[in-house]
């Protein structure tokens, strides 16, 4: 019989604990909120599901709980009662389904005028690049990296010389404006992760992958590392920075480009561009 | 009620399983080390299956140490804390789950259950579980090589697998780690070969499929399955090995790694993730079938009711089975793959939420006007569909790749694994034991060591699980050795990590009641007889208990009705075993 | 891994043609007494059935080496191989080691144990040419310069059949195994059992290879190619 007291207040302590607890999701501040709420569906419906099954149990063993001279019904199956479950739980499936492949569709496919930032990942740091006045972001290659190079932009694209470029420092935003962000990383697997952001993706080293989002509103934003990638995996932290307009224009005009970067550094030490070549060469 | 349309009348079917020439031991090596014995087999595969789970449930009390109490005991640095989440998971899903499944309750059970004198391959048979041994005793030799195991995650993805940010990568870790896995996959073929072809040609007279119990169903399914996919893990480990140690670029891209370029270029990391999800996948239900059918038969036995829809149920595992091996994908829905395979691995994942619904809905339908009798494998069999049917509703939320986008990686996922795949599965392996023990040893499990045993283990686990899923939500990442100052992350997270880690320390510890029992009730539990708990099936049968080698005695049994002849009407006990012959021919030939 | 999914279409359709003869719609608690077995009344030797489900084993293996392949070719640094001219002669070599055991498996059944014995060795002695043959191939490419690291193809060339070779290997001490035999216990029932399954597994083998020679040297993608302008 206890086990009918635990059943019952298993079922309701966990819809108690889904209700009362304080752990809830992030504040939103993306475009996402679809994704919220194909969740909040899938809430209902499971919660349903998972009270209804753990109730009918409890009321199960209790009502037919071994008592001297009680025996059991033989009723081998129920053709129409187990057609019904099915239809009635393809009914439930697809309901969570059909809104959740509409939402994947939006998902995927970004709207045109979405402006691109790329974000590449690195052991265990992040750096940005957005692109210059062209609007264009060059072409890169792992291949290129070297020390004043670290994102291995290739020198040669027209392209790459304007691209602004932001080393292990703050990402900055325009509200309002959706933003595709590209990803890639120069070493292992990562994943660009914003939970106020909802969207996720990883980034492949030898890929450029992607995802869209709109920011909705301004503060800043912890960027966290959703894959792992080596014992530094936590500590991987970056910030964004959601601005309105005119903050996010002050804040790229004090960004270097590209070409701006390697000026400066052909003033460094000549032993710094002699290793970065030794470190080429051996790479076949 | 009973209709008899097939045989009768007709004369007996010549004997269709040979009474091969058995294996005769001629000494204690060969007839309790090296045996050919399939039940002696079944018993060193689960005591080594129980010894590495006891090593992996040790490196989860010191991880649960690690991320409730990070400031407090410094037992784990970052590089431990990754060796041990890597051992932990690989060593729970293949050697422990994979090899008691299979390799424990396959081998006791079929050659029982389908009433056959042994597996058709006994040497063979042998050789899987020294193999698999090898398999074990590379793996925890990681542990003491230099550099200690890897720390890649269960996952191994390359590139970081092999790389020197990762424990292990650039030492011997990985290598003993994939090592290990393919002479894992080479003993389990032999193994499963044997599962397979027992049931297909060492059936008993009479024992058709349809009258197969659902334990052989699940068992048998789960095979042929791992069969198939465990070749894919084996394809993966095999590339690997050649990137780390032969310098190819199979899954290895253009990687600069700390400022350094590496010799490798144009491989693709996503490549390892088709393989080993291809496995992976399949694993889930490769431990989840023989679950399904275990605690099918614990149900009914102890609900004194046959299964409801037993037709269904078949098909059910069947259509689970196969479907199981295009769903893959849904594990890489934020991997960077073609963003439209979402579409087709969603509706794939969500279609077999149908089918394993039916099952759940079987299960509860089965208690319904039982005759319940609350026994140890009962309570443990109510607790797997609490946990299951928890874990597999989540598996919903995470199946529907849009959804998937914020929880992936966080600590939902685990928690949704670890409920389904976890605890779900292993609280069905506590029923079984409890359930088969006194076939075994021929005594009873003690039972209120057992009852302590179930009530800590059943509410501590879900108390571990069912809050996790809410970290999940608001968004903490999965394998962090340590959160820290996280802005989005309230206080309060880390008092329920807290309490999650002394649920997890008190959970483990419950487990020992557990091994106590099994040791004392050895000597000391009480004498059980050959069919203790009034079953169908025919491995209570057996005319000695515990059954010697060769199981029958002198004849093979012969199976005249399906394995669920539970509360019959008219029928003068609440049971009917399989080789019990029908009411006398006379009297039906006169009905009909 | 779409190779691997027509492969397991393959396996689906042999499970469900099997599944189709076991009465799953019957309805067991209906039918107590003696069930006619739908077993076949001489049914197959466990080791049959057994070398069958081992072969759907090695077969997945392959078909996802194969899927692998298509998968990695994708990428840009993909190079070519030319291949040696006498994998032309190790193929050959491999269909008479197969013919061979044809050849011994009817013997055996006639009867005729010296004819049987000298196709074994035939067999036994083709077999060994084959993987020497592989080695020489093996040789033949690092001289060129195409080693194992420098490009995928080459370092699928050499896996591929590397992995092909030790299932041979495998073979060859299987069909050791029965050749001693043969020439001690002559072609009783088991060995001329264990000679059908050696025949069976050097088939299964030759058409892997013959599958793997196809892949390598290029043919097998203008035939995906050309399936798929069909298809488009």
């Amino acid at each position: 019989m206890a086990v009918v007291v635990i059943l019952v207040l298993l079922a309701l302590g966990s819809v108690l604990f889904h209700v009362l607890s304080p752990w809830w999701w992030t504040p939103i501040a993306s475009n996402w909120n679809y994704i919220d709420n194909t969740i909040i569906i899938t809430f209902w419906i499971t919660g349903i599901a998972f009270v209804a099954v753990v109730l009918f149990m409890a009321y199960c063993v209790f009502r037919f709980r071994h008592r001297p001279g009680n025996t059991a019904d033989y009723e081998p199956e129920n053709r129409r009662l187990e057609s019904w479950l099915a239809t009635g739980t393809t009914l439930g499936v697809a309901a969570m389904l059909a809104p959740g492949l509409f939402v994947w569709h939006q998902f995927i496919t970004v709207p045109e005028g979405a402006a691109e930032v790329e974000v590449v990942g690195q052991q265990w740091l992040w750096n940005f690049r957005l692109p210059g006045a062209d609007g264009k972001l060059g072409t890169t290659d792992a291949r290129d990296v070297t020390p004043d190079n670290p994102l291995g932009l290739n020198r040669n694209d027209a392209a790459s010389l304007d691209d602004v470029i932001v080393e292990a420092g703050e990402l900055h935003l325009p509200v309002g404006k959706p933003v595709k962000v590209l990803l890639r990383s120069v070493d292992v697997l990562h994943d660009f992760y914003v939970p106020e952001f909802r969207a996720k993706m990883d980034m492949v080293p030898g890929m450029i992958t992607y995802f869209w989002f709109t920011p909705t509103r301004t503060g800043t934003f912890e960027v966290l590392c959703a894959e792992l990638c080596g014992v530094g995996h936590p500590q991987m932290r970056g910030t964004v920075v959601v601005d309105t307009e005119d903050d996010y224009r002050a804040w790229l005009a004090e960004q270097q480009t590209f070409s701006q970067l390697t000026a400066s550094s052909d003033g460094d030490s000549t032993a710094t561009a002699v290793a970065a070549a030794t470190a080429q060469s051996e790479a076949p | 009620m009973v209709d008899v349309r097939s045989g009768l009348g007709e004369a007996l079917p010549p004997p269709e399983v040979e009474d091969v020439e058995l294996y005769h031991p001629h000494s204690w090596w060969t007839r309790y080390v090296f045996s050919q014995d399939a039940k002696i087999i079944a018993i060193q595969y689960a005591t080594t299956a129980i010894a590495i789970g006891m090593v992996a449930l040790v490196l989860s009390w010191l991880m649960r140490l690690q991320l409730g109490f990070p400031d407090t005991f410094q037992l784990v640095d970052a590089e431990a804390y990754y060796q041990f989440i890597t051992m932990h998971g690989m060593i729970m899903v293949i050697y422990l789950l994979t090899a008691l499944f299979l390799g424990g309750f396959g081998n006791y059970l079929i050659p029982l259950m389908v009433g056959a004198r042994d597996m058709v391959f006994p040497y063979a048979n042998m050789l899987s579980y020294w193999i698999y041994l090898l398999a074990v005793l590379v793996l925890v030799a990681s542990f003491f090589a230099p550099g200690g195991p890897t720390g890649a995650g269960w996952t191994l993805y390359p590139p970081q697998a092999l790389l020197s940010g990762t424990p292990g990568g650039k030492d011997w870790g990985i290598i003993l780690m994939l090592s290990s896995l393919i002479i894992f996959i080479i003993g389990f073929t032999m193994g499963g070969l044997n599962y397979v072809v027992t049931v297909l040609q060492g059936r008993a007279r009479g024992m058709t499929l349809m009258r197969m119990p659902l334990t052989v169903w699940g068992i048998f399914t789960a095979t042929v399955m791992a069969l198939l996919a465990f070749p894919a893990l084996f394809v993966a480990c095999v590339m690997m090995l050649f990137d780390r140690l032969l310098g190819t670029s199979f899954f290895m891209p253009a990687i600069v790694e700390m400022g350094e370029q590496l010799p490798y270029g144009g491989g693709s990391p996503i490549l390892f993730q088709h393989l080993f999800w291809f496995f992976g996948h399949p694993e889930v239900y490769i431990v989840a079938l023989p679950a399904f059918g275990i605690v099918s038969d614990l149900i009914s036995t102890h609900a004194r009711k046959n299964i409801f829809g037993y037709r269904m149920m078949v098909w059910a595992i069947v259509i689970i089975g196969g479907l199981s091996f295009v769903v893959w994908a849904h594990h890489m829905y934020v991997s960077g793959m073609n963003p439209y395979f979402g579409f087709f691995f969603a509706t794939t994942t969500l279609i077999i939420a149908v089918p394993t619904a039916i099952k759940v809905y079987n299960w509860v339908l089965t208690l319904w006007r039982g005759n319940i009798h609350l026994t140890l494998p009962m309570l443990f069999a109510l607790a797997f569909i609490v946990t299951f049917v928890n874990g597999g509703l989540t598996g919903l939320f995470l199946g529907n790749v849009v959804v998937d986008v914020p929880l992936s990686d966080t600590m939902f996922v685990v928690a949704h694994f670890h409920m389904v795949m976890g605890v779900a599965p292993i609280l069905v392996i506590f029923g079984a034991i409890y359930h088969w023990y006194p076939k075994i040893t021929g005594r009873m499990l003690d039972e209120t060591l057992g009852q302590i045993h179930f009530w800590i283990t059943f509410i501590g686990a879900y108390g571990i699980f069912f809050p996790m899923h809410y970290l999940g939500l608001i968004g903490v990442p999965r394998r962090y050795y340590e959160l820290g100052e996280t802005a989005f992350v309230p206080d309060s997270v880390h008092t329920l990590n807290a309490f999650i880690s002394i649920m997890a320390l008190i959970v483990g510890a419950a487990q020992i009641v557990l091994l106590f029992n099994l040791v004392w009730s050895l000597r000391h539990g009480r004498e059980a007889g050959g069919n203790p708990w009034r079953a169908t099936t025919l491995e209570w049968q057996t005319p000695e208990t515990p059954p010697p080698h060769g199981n029958w005695g002198k004849e093979l049994p012969v199976v005249y009705r399906w394995a669920y002849d539970y509360s019959v009407p008219g029928a003068p006990e609440d049971f009917i075993p399989q080789n019990q012959p029908a009411p006398s021919r006379v009297s039906h030939e006169a009905a009909s | 891994m779409s190779i691997m999914l027509i492969f397991l279409t393959a396996i689906a359709a042999v499970i469900v043609w099997w599944l189709a003869q076991q009465r799953l719609a019957s309805k067991p608690w209906l039918e107590v007494g003696h069930a006619r077995d739908h077993r076949r009344a001489a049914p197959l030797p466990a080791a049959k059935v057994g070398l069958g489900v081992f072969l759907a084993v090695v077969g997945s293996l392959f078909a996802l080496s194969f899927s692998a392949y298509f998968m990695r070719m994708a990428s840009s640094d993909w190079g070519t191989l030319p291949l040696p001219g006498f994998l032309w002669i190790n193929t050959a070599i491999l269909a008479l080691a197969s013919a061979a055991l044809y050849w011994t498996k009817l013997n055996a059944e006639r009867q005729h144990g010296e004819a049987a014995r000298t196709g074994l060795l035939v067999a036994l002695a083709a077999g060994l040419a084959f993987l020497v043959g592989q080695l020489f191939a093996w040789r033949a490419l690092a001289n060129a310069g195409y080693l194992l690291a420098g490009n995928p193809a080459n370092s699928f060339f050499y896996m591929l059949t590397g992995l092909h070779g030790l299932h041979i290997l495998g073979g060859l001490a299987a069909l050791g195994r029965v050749t001693v035999h043969a020439s001690d216990a002559g072609f009783d029932r088991r060995t001329r059992l264990s000679v059908e399954l050696c025949a069976i597994y050097w088939h299964f083998m030759l058409a892997v290879w013959l599958v793997l020679f196809a892949l390598l040297s290029g043919w097998a993608t203008e035939v995906v190619v050309f399936c798929r302008q069909l298809l488009t």
